[in-house]
């Protein structure tokens, strides 16, 4: 027999109610469900009007993160074992408008990522019969980490800068910047640089460091801003010493 | 933006060698001096000796860097507990003004005491 659970849910219907509002429902469970699961259960046996994103079920689309019990999470890999007794808490991700129920507006994170050129960068490309850049197993492992974004967005929910200052380009964007900065067939960092050494990019910062705490895929955003804070720095102090060299 | 795209790396840069110096000398400078000898572990090095030690040119030179840098990480960390942590932004430039002026003052300060 299966355990039962009760989630609460901060449910939004534009066109029936001005503000969001919270609504229960008692939901059965298994040892093995995800939080994700007994969403969807609730979608396909209790309440089929409820909203919400998911995709892949395995960590990996980072379209489920949510705010469980306060925390962002990525409801396909939070067990509902680990909750009970509840209630358990479900909330669309902290610090972005919400469409509909657990559905947020995504557009201020896509407008900021384009900004920082998340792409190799080249001066000049070559043709295909020029042949693939190639890389060693060195240069792969410097970018790697930071290439294990799925955009799942709990860094920016986690993160009370972006909350306080909207402007902020936030954890994903820098380090998707700094994923391709780090790239030895990347050529873009200078382009890079004006966008990230904006106020709104890294030094908006102040190393709360919940970003790195909560990314799924230890992608360590926190890292990423401080190792670029003084790669920037030194990039200041050469041009104070050097002004006619450029950068 | 051009005016704080050219001050924030040196505030970070002080902010952070401040932070740095005083994580590392900070607990060893009070477990030689306080802790161990309160403990009995280490006898209690003699005042002549520190005094010594803090005017001899190297030792003067390490206090101010020291006390400099530690007072301008308080100020930086400070103005930005004041800035997000209250949500002044208005303030802005004030609170600016005040922590790294405070942090100027007391530097000076140290200095006329550690050097005269």
């Amino acid at each position: 027999m299966p355990q039962t659970v009760t989630i609460e849910i901060r449910r939004y219907r534009p066109e029936e109610e001005a503000e969001p509002t919270w609504q229960r429902y008692e939901v059965p469970f298994w040892r093995e469900w995800m939080v994700l699961d007994a969403l969807n259960y609730i979608k396909d046996h209790v309440d089929g009007t409820l909203s919400f994103r998911w995709s892949c079920r395995m960590g990996v689309c980072g379209s489920c993160g949510m705010m469980v019990n306060g925390n962002p999470a990525l409801t396909c890999a939070t067990y509902l074992e680990t909750l009970v007794p509840g209630p358990v808490q479900v909330e669309p991700l902290r610090g972005f408008p919400v469409i509909r129920d657990l559905v947020c507006d995504l557009t201020d994170f896509i407008t900021k990522l384009q900004r920082v050129q998340p792409w190799i960068v080249r001066e000049t490309e070559g043709t295909p019969a020029q042949g693939e850049y190639r890389q060693t197993p060195d240069e792969l492992a410097a970018y790697r980490p930071y290439a294990m974004c799925i955009n799942c967005l709990l860094c920016y929910a986690a993160c009370p800068i972006y909350e306080l200052e909207p402007g902020f380009l936030g954890p994903a964007v820098i380090a998707l910047a700094q994923r391709y900065n780090l790239d030895s067939r990347d050529q873009g960092r200078e382009a890079r640089m004006d966008v990230l050494s904006e106020h709104d990019g890294i030094w908006a910062c102040t190393l709360v460091g919940e970003c790195s705490t909560v990314c799924p895929k230890h992608v360590d955003p926190a890292g990423a801003i401080q190792r670029y804070k003084l790669d920037a720095a030194v990039a200041w102090v050469k041009a104070l010493v050097l002004p006619r060299s450029g950068r | 933006m051009t005016g704080r795209r050219l001050r924030e790396p040196g505030l970070w840069l002080l902010f952070s060698a401040g932070g740095t110096l005083a994580a590392l000398f900070l607990p060893v400078l009070a477990a030689v001096l306080w802790v161990a000898p309160a403990l009995g572990w280490l006898a209690a090095p003699a005042h002549d000796v520190l005094a010594a030690a803090a005017r001899s040119v190297a030792g003067r030179l390490f206090l101010t860097g020291l006390i400099v840098l530690a007072l301008f990480h308080w100020a930086h960390r400070f103005r930005y507990t004041l800035y997000d942590g209250l949500q002044l932004y208005h303030l802005n430039q004030l609170i600016a003004v005040l922590t790294y002026g405070v942090a100027t003052v007391l530097s000076v300060a140290a200095g006329v005491v550690v050097w005269r």
